[in-house]
């Protein structure tokens, strides 16, 4: 699952997409609400993507494989 | 913060200086029973926060307390420069043989308050100085150290006052003094300040300003003068483009941006930092360039509300450019107001690169703020340009957008 705003996207993998305490995990971590929990799956807040600060929690609280943080403008490099 | 006379009377009454037997009312029939214990002619002032009073005619004298009252009544349905009256003040109208002036006003630029002196009051100290120099005493003092008499002595007997006058003036300008550093004013102005046929001084009229980040220590005084949290006594009401930015800056918790003052010109301006947005639009202001808005962005703001901002100031008539200028920043991350005002120009169908006429925030996450300037073609300084240079760029581009 990939959502881009303006400046960043945000790629979950879709292993993780309908892991409830993933889910949890990620709502809880992310300081700008840039992920809810629907249902036990795994959300994107379109609109509060652009509001990412580069704080890499959401990829500590999983992986860089599972979660990717995009720079659209530099080319979409990987926050790693 | 400005108070009203009879705020600033009652004021100075606290800090032990003798005033006139006055009362403060916003009924006519209340007017009149208080010309009636003054017991003598009165004059019936309107208290607005605005000067001209006499001009148009919110100052009357009154004979008798039935004519007290029909003052009051005209007073106080007056409006003076576009203010209504809170309320009138009813003052003994008093015979004095002399009138002086004292003041103590913040020197922003020593840092340090200074007290001014002069024999002859009852007009503008400004008008004074300019004729009369040598009537007007001033001393700088510190508002840390206690303040002594003989401080206030030097500045009177400066002016050629002495002997008794000198001896009673005293200590009502070491009053006014230690009133002003305990109250955080910016002015605190006794003017006139008279002196009776028994040789006793009486304030006649007062002024007082506080700094308005110091109401929060000041709260009991507030309550006690009946001022309310939500009075900004501001000189002006707010247009609805500065309480659009009140919106915008409201939005969220997260730093400032939107605190905006309206002004006619066509430049915009997405300024703060440490004093820098006022350092940037007088820069803005000595290149000749015409500031469309003061405002102040920073505290780390979230990119919709440096957005919100951004799309305020460049969606107002007449904005052709902004121009976003910070001193540098150390928690006001330079990469999230870049996205903010880029976003801006973006959402309202404007070329980032064509609108903003320079971006010079310098701090941090600053590589990451010019990364994204790069990406949209907007011209950006680092700390290499200063603000003075940064500010006249961006007059530049406009000037030249508009020859």
């Amino acid at each position: 699952m990939r959502v881009d705003g303006t400046f960043i996207g945000i790629d979950v993998a879709d292993a993780i997409v309908d892991d409830s305490a993933i889910a949890a995990k990620l709502r809880e971590v992310c300081p700008v609400d840039i992920y809810g929990d629907a249902e036990g799956k795994v959300q994107i807040v379109e609109g509060n993507v652009d509001e990412c600060v580069l704080c890499r929690l959401c990829i500590d609280a999983t992986s860089p494989e599972q979660v990717k943080v995009l720079k659209l403008y530099d080319n979409e490099a990987s926050l790693a | 913060m400005r108070f009203f006379e009879y705020e600033a009377r009652e004021i100075v009454k606290r800090a032990g200086i003798p005033v006139t037997d006055y009362g403060f009312t916003t009924d006519p029939q209340e007017a009149k029973e208080i010309a009636a214990r003054i017991g003598s002619s009165t004059v019936i002032k309107s208290q607005v926060l605005s000067g001209g009073r006499m001009k148009a005619g919110g100052v009357k004298f009154a004979d008798t307390p039935e004519e007290a009252e029909a003052h009051a009544k005209d007073i106080l349905q007056l409006e003076i420069n576009g203010h209504m009256p809170r309320g009138v003040l009813v003052d003994p109208k008093a015979e004095f043989e002399q009138e002086y002036y004292a003041g103590v006003v913040w020197d922003g630029t020593r840092k340090q308050p200074v007290m001014i002196f002069s024999p002859i009051g009852g007009i503008d100290i400004e008008q004074v100085a300019e004729e009369q120099p040598d009537k007007v005493g001033r001393r700088h003092f510190s508002n840390i150290l206690p303040f002594g008499d003989f401080e206030a002595k030097e500045v009177i007997a400066s002016t050629g006052v002495t002997g008794s006058a000198l001896n009673k003036l005293t200590p009502i300008l070491t009053k006014l003094a230690k009133l002003f550093v305990d109250n955080d004013m910016t002015l605190a102005e006794i003017n006139p300040l008279a002196r009776m046929a028994d040789g006793s001084f009486i304030a006649l009229d007062a002024h007082m300003d506080m700094e308005n980040e110091a109401r929060g220590r000041h709260k009991q005084l507030l309550k006690d003068l009946g001022v309310g949290d939500d009075e900004t006594r501001e000189a002006r009401e707010p247009t609805a483009f500065e309480l659009a930015g009140e919106a915008v800056d409201s939005q969220d918790h997260r730093g400032v941006a939107g605190n905006v003052t309206e002004f006619d010109g066509n430049l915009g301006l997405v300024i703060g930092a440490g004093g820098g947005s006022l350092t940037l639009f007088d820069a803005v202001r000595k290149y000749g360039g015409r500031p469309a808005n003061y405002c102040e962005i920073g505290g780390n703001p979230s990119v919709s509300k440096a957005k919100g901002l951004a799309k305020l100031v460049l969606s107002k008539p007449g904005v052709d450019k902004i121009a976003v200028m910070m001193s540098i920043v150390s928690n006001t991350r330079v990469d999230i107001v870049a996205r903010g005002v880029i976003a801006a120009c973006l959402e309202l169908g404007m070329d980032p690169a064509e609108k903003i006429a320079i971006f010079r925030i310098p701090g941090a996450w600053e590589e990451e703020g010019f990364k994204i300037l790069e990406k949209y073609g907007v011209e950006y300084a680092d700390r290499s340009v200063s603000l003075h240079e940064a500010a006249s760029r961006a007059v530049e581009k406009i000037q030249g957008a508009a020859a």
